[in-house]
């Protein structure tokens, strides 16, 4: 039976300490989860130790922690895996609360003050339009499939944990009630879809404060892929409503597509007018409130002039095949209706190799929980 | 090795140095460099974000144009960001044969393109491609300059470490150290911080500056807390944030920051005994003099 050390950050509020780590050992299979091993540090040497579970299977997504820094479900992470992606010096695993939330006491986060704030901030309710239907509402199913990948969101948090917008940014409405938006935004039952979007857009912590890191796809226990579906929020506001926000989010992507569509490659000199500008150059140049954003980047924008000089700053080349390019986004961007392969519903390839990477479960050690120690 | 070579927009517009490095450390290491010259740009996650399809479709051409190369290995990119954005198109388009035969690939026909499904053709950073192609005893080998007793805070960029699954990381696990793990076998020494893997905020430069350039200044400020003597990256649009904004991301994180910071082909051409100037490292909006100077004590030495 392989032995594993877990090394929690242990706090409580009541004992006036500070935060402290203690390590406990625990004899248990590799195929266990860490929540496992929590508990039976629990059950057999210190009753004190607080983490929130309930269903040990990755249902009720109540034990999201940090586990070696990164946050997932303690019960959906098998000690084996942990031990073997460990980082400690002394090969323990290192088993935090979440991060971005405050401590309430050891392993338990307050996910009232944060996590639950911003999913009522989204107002995660349908608001149908005109009366209501005799009976009930009828969807078609195919109109669900879109949001089924949001609807699979257990509100463990872990994306919320993961956040590297958030860690900068509190305010930042973030990855798990951004997707609770777009379930409802996309739901063809709902009739606020663009005050919702326009709401979204015009937040500074909103759907354009999200960094694109990927933090909260890898922590998601469910692939829920939280910044696919703030993607999918910010299709839908320029691309469908054309919501032209005080952020610059519309511009910013005008201002991208548009420049590619016309030289191929990337002509970063006039990113920054044509985003403060919704996309365009003029704009950018005349606008009182655009002109004083680029204003508030002149030092950046004198040191890349410097950097690069005014040739490379002001000019750019087409591609030899521009034509190509230009017509390829004709092609594409004057059907009727976008076409997305979703991962979620198509499903992911197997990767090859992956099958033997996956530890020989120990059989002998594969009977349930002994003797209700870990409960 | 001969490679399809697509060097992005960023290397050839606000970091032209790194463009020029890969060129000059490329024959260093045998490889031999076809750049796709008329390709497009990868989208950076800003086209994704506007139109699958048609982000799918320009990716599916470079990939095209680069499986067309003639005796290429595969294809090599110096982006962090171009790897990302691309593998990630790559995934959908080999996910799904209708999708990409008849959606995507009659886009490209005119010109005589098609994007053929195949495991074994693969689409590498040049970070990558060293360790997994050339690997560590044959860079060692090549190092003429050991860059001993430089610390060096490694900083990969998002698009190349996350999310694991698309970026082949059940077959080679260890992607997320390559960095620490070439520094070391450059002689020099990898910088331990909290903000290696972590985001530069450059995506939201545009739409939330304090946003961005908390992030930019903070990695920053914890690799000079940690004693870096500079940061390196495979990423230009990381580049752009640590470097290029360093002195406004200053001001968001309230202290003195100036830490030069390396484009990866760059410290890998020090330690293959190229010249600072011919790197470009005169180029950089934070000044690499301290660097130089450390060069230039350990040639002398």
């Amino acid at each position: 039976m392989a032995d594993y050390t877990l090394k929690l950050r242990r706090f409580d509020p009541e004992s006036g300490q500070a935060a402290y780590w203690q390590s406990f050992d625990v004899d248990l299979g590799p195929e266990r989860s860490v929540l496992d091993g929590i508990l039976k540090a629990r059950a057999t040497e210190d009753g004190s130790i607080a983490i929130r579970c309930s269903c040990q299977a990755a249902i009720c997504g109540s034990c999201a922690v940090r586990i070696n820094g990164k946050s997932a479900l303690a019960c959906n992470t098998k000690l084996g895996e942990a031990s073997a992606n460990g980082v400690d010096e002394d090969g323990a695993i290192v088993v935090e609360p979440m991060g971005n939330m405050p401590v309430l006491k050891d392993l338990i986060v307050d996910m009232d003050a944060v996590h639950w704030k911003k999913i009522q901030r989204v107002t995660p309710w349908l608001l149908p339009e005109g009366d209501p239907p005799e009976r009930e509402y009828i969807v078609p199913a195919e109109a669900m499939i879109d949001v089924t990948q949001a609807m699979a969101c257990i509100q463990c948090g872990a994306c919320v944990s993961a956040c590297l917008s958030m860690e900068v940014d509190p305010e930042f409405i973030g990855p798990a009630a951004l997707a609770k938006a777009y379930r409802f935004v996309a739901d063809p039952r709902d009739g606020a879809a663009e005050e919702r979007l326009r709401d979204l857009a015009e937040d500074p912590h909103g759907i354009y404060d999200c960094t694109h890191c990927f933090a909260c796809i890898e922590a998601c226990p469910k692939d829920v892929a939280p910044m696919d579906q703030i993607m999918r929020l910010r299709r839908r506001a320029t691309s469908d409503y054309e919501i032209k926000d005080q952020n610059a989010g519309y511009g910013h992507e005008q201002a991208f597509v548009r420049i590619v569509e016309k030289w191929g490659t990337l002509h970063e000199g006039q990113m920054p007018v044509r985003s403060f500008g919704q996309g365009s150059m003029v704009r950018g140049q005349t606008d009182p409130s655009a002109v004083g954003k680029l204003l508030d980047s002149a030092e950046t924008g004198v040191n890349t002039m410097r950097k690069v000089g005014p040739r490379r700053f002001f000019l750019h080349h087409k591609l030899p095949d521009q034509k190509q390019v230009k017509r390829i986004f004709k092609e594409i961007e004057s059907k009727d209706e976008r076409i997305e392969l979703n991962m979620y519903i198509v499903g992911h390839a197997e990767e090859p190799g992956v099958a033997e990477e996956i530890e020989p479960r120990d059989v002998t050690l594969g009977a349930p929980a002994e003797g209700g120690t870990d409960s | 090795m001969k490679v399809a070579y697509w060097p992005g927009c960023v290397s050839r517009g606000f970091t032209p140095e790194l463009h020029g490095s890969m060129e000059k450390v490329a024959p260093k290491l045998d490889i031999e460099l076809v750049e796709l010259d008329r390709a497009n740009c990868c989208g950076a996650g800003v086209i994704a974000e506007h139109n699958t399809e048609l982000v799918d479709t320009l990716n599916a051409r470079t990939f095209a144009m680069a499986q067309q190369v003639e005796g290429a290995v595969g294809m090599m990119n110096i982006c962090s960001t171009c790897q990302g954005a691309q593998s990630e198109c790559r995934e959908r388009l080999d996910a799904d044969e209708h999708y990409r035969d008849h959606v995507v690939n009659p886009h490209l026909e005119p010109e005589g393109l098609k994007y053929e499904q195949d495991g074994d053709w693969w689409n590498k950073n040049f970070l990558w491609l060293l360790v997994e192609d050339i690997g560590l005893d044959t860079l060692r080998e090549r190092v003429v300059r050991p860059l001993e007793g430089m610390r060096i805070a490694p900083f990969y960029g998002c698009y190349i470490v996350r999310p694991q699954r698309r970026l082949g990381y059940a077959r080679c696990p260890e992607r997320d150290n390559y960095l620490e793990q070439v520094i070391e076998a450059l002689g020099a020494q990898p910088v331990e911080y909290a903000g290696s893997h972590k985001c530069c905020g450059f995506p939201v430069i545009t739409m939330n500056k304090e946003t961005s350039l908390r992030q930019a200044g903070r990695h920053v400020a914890d690799a000079i807390d940690a004693d870096a003597d500079c940061m390196v990256t495979p990423c230009p649009l990381c580049h752009l944030n640590l470097d290029l904004q360093q002195p406004e991301a200053a001001r968001y994180v309230e202290r003195d920051l100036g830490l030069p910071v390396l484009h990866f082909p760059q410290l890998v051409g020090l330690a293959l005994g190229l010249e600072p100037k011919e790197l470009g490292m005169g180029k950089h909006v934070v000044g690499t003099r301290d660097v130089q100077r450390k060069i230039a004590a350990l040639a002398a030495a």
